[in-house]
């Protein structure tokens, strides 16, 4: 890495800890804000949150690995969550994760080549009346086909 | 895309509510009134455990720490469960009415609501509604120029951790660390979100406040039964007409229930959700009620062509995949659980060693530090009781296919 490109980095985390505070209670949220703009936290990042924040670096990995939502390796631009539950299973999920499956050419847990889209599963999202259900991104899609699936994928920017 | 499915409303929270009502009337009473109507209620928690909400309060309002936390909690995550979605969708007013009039009670000064990062995309329409309760003045500070009465509302999320809705996992997640439940005692009404006294009060306990303030406890214990009172929120999912959301008093059969929803060729109701429990038809005539079938709503309905093996596999994959992996008997009792349930479903067991499992699901539910690794055998042991003709036939007609 360039040494600009670590000095730009600090100076975002810089800002990031200025926006959240510098106590562990804010470690969460300022990962959520770079996972969300980045789509994974790198380890360089992940060395300026520890140190801004006066914890170890295991400490920020330790969160990140825990939870689903958070990554420290590469994503795509687009994260696709398909619901694994028990609704969303007995609606037909298998049939929608096949077509999707197909349509980006890549498996489940893999990211496109051009770095669009990164499918994966995920436990139920709360849409049990609707299922199956997928999130890309924030955004929620309900009684999906695989039709429909495809389709939405195809107006992801 | 997404439609909130009210199919019907009952006595209390679809009852029609005018935003800042309870506040009003709360703030003209004392705490101690607070306090005794809310006894009188007999409301108790509505994320399944069923602990009463005058308990938790007065025990919060006992404590003299001046900093004392009010959390709200909105993740969501048992699997069939989608009524606090609903509730913070149409009706976030009620849930934070119930909020302000709770840290009024307790003397709370801080309020955070814990949503998952699953329903991030309610946040712009929660913050809109918060931000109008300041230019109100339901927040802020001398609420409603109650002297000494300041309070406001954070919302933090989640990020995509089912154990974190076990209540001091999720304080452990708001301090900035993994989800890992802490030992109780102490409990977070002493010690709970930084060392301060915390009340954790799930979406649906709070929206039910406001109504008790404003038309009291006695009114509110007449409702359900005499254990289990007031109304409860169903989730109401699987094979059946109308899935939705269901306000029934508490006590309801679900016979009853299944009728409602217009279910048919039924062969099984999870009620609980994932770690809940699986009955048969030939118990569908008991009530869902604390004193019998316990539920933080979810009623999910198996129709006489599901599999119930694949079902249980589905949960116990769940389940290993969620467990926060901190205690042996959560952490490596539901692999087992799961890698017996693929046993069944190949033929390829022995009585024995599913004995043996059962008498593992047994010492799980005692021995684990949470709710999670206590409730996560709850599927096996009563799929495995109630549907034994099935269960162990399976992988017999599996292969003679």
């Amino acid at each position: 890495m360039l040494i600009s490109e670590k000095q730009a980095l600090t100076e975002r985390v810089g800002m990031l800890v200025q926006k959240y505070g510098n106590s562990r209670s804010a470690l969460i949220p300022i990962l959520q804000d770079i996972q969300h703009n980045f789509k994974y936290i790198t380890d360089f990042e992940q060395q300026e949150v520890a140190r801004l924040l006066d914890i170890h670096p295991v400490e920020v990995y330790s969160v990140i690995s825990f939870y689903s939502f958070l990554s420290s390796k590469q994503r795509g631009k687009n994260i696709v969550r398909l619901c694994q539950s028990i609704s969303c299973e007995l609606e037909g999920k298998e049939k929608v994760a096949k077509a999707i499956e197909r349509e980006l050419g890549i498996k489940f847990g893999e990211t496109t080549k051009d770095k669009k889209f990164t499918l994966e599963y995920t436990n139920c999202m709360g849409m049990c009346d609707q299922s199956p259900a997928m999130m890309v991104n924030e955004k929620v899609y309900s009684k999906l086909t695989p039709e429909k699936a495809v389709q939405i994928l195809k107006e992801v920017k | 895309m997404m439609e909130n499915k009210i199919e019907r409303k009952g006595q209390v929270l679809f009852s029609g509510y005018k935003y800042g009502e309870g506040i009003k009337k709360a703030l003209k009473l004392s705490r101690e009134d607070i306090l005794f109507e809310l006894k009188e209620s007999k409301l108790r928690g509505r994320g399944g455990a069923g602990f009463p909400t005058s308990t938790k309060w007065m025990l919060t309002a006992a404590t003299i720490d001046p900093d004392k936390y009010l959390i709200c909690n909105a993740d969501e995550g048992e699997p069939g469960t989608f009524k606090d979605r609903v509730l913070l969708l149409e009706y976030p007013a009620m849930v934070f009415d119930g909020m302000v009039i709770g840290a009024y009670t307790i003397g709370a000064k801080f309020g955070i609501v814990y949503l998952r990062g699953e329903y991030k995309y309610m946040l712009p329409d929660l913050e809109a509604h918060l931000e109008k309760m300041r230019k109100d003045n339901y927040l802020g500070e001398k609420i409603l120029g109650k002297d000494g009465f300041d309070f406001d509302i954070e919302i933090r999320l989640g990020s995509g951790a089912y154990v974190c809705g076990e209540e001091t996992a999720l304080i452990e997640s708001l301090e900035g660390s993994r989800g890992e439940a802490r030992n109780r005692p102490p409990f977070p009404v002493n010690r709970g979100y930084m060392g301060k006294p915390s009340s954790v009060n799930n979406v649906e306990t709070f929206a039910n406040i406001p109504f008790i303030v404003l038309k009291g406890g006695k009114w509110y214990n007449k409702l359900g039964t005499e254990k289990s009172t007031g109304t409860k929120l169903f989730s109401v999912s699987g094979d059946c007409e109308k899935p939705g959301v269901y306000e029934l008093p508490w006590g309801t059969k679900v016979s009853e229930l299944l009728e409602i929803v217009g279910a048919k060729n039924t062969k099984a109701v999870q009620v609980g959700g994932a770690s809940g429990i699986c009955i048969p038809k030939s118990q569908f005539d008991r009530m869902l009620a604390y004193e019998d079938l316990a539920t933080g709503g979810s009623v999910k309905i198996f129709n006489e062509n599901r599999n119930m093996l694949e079902v249980l596999k589905n949960f116990m994959e769940f389940f290993v995949e969620e467990s926060c992996g901190q205690c042996v008997p959560c952490r490596i009792g539901n692999v087992k659980l799961l890698e017996g349930t693929k046993m069944l479903l190949k033929g390829e067991f022995t009585f024995e060693y599913i004995n043996k499992l059962k008498e593992l699901g047994r010492t799980m539910k005692i021995a684990s530090k949470c709710g999670l690794g206590q409730s996560s055998p709850n599927p096996f042991l009563s799929i495995l009781e109630n549907f034994k003709d099935e269960v162990f036939n399976q992988g017999w007609r599996n292969n003679g296919r």
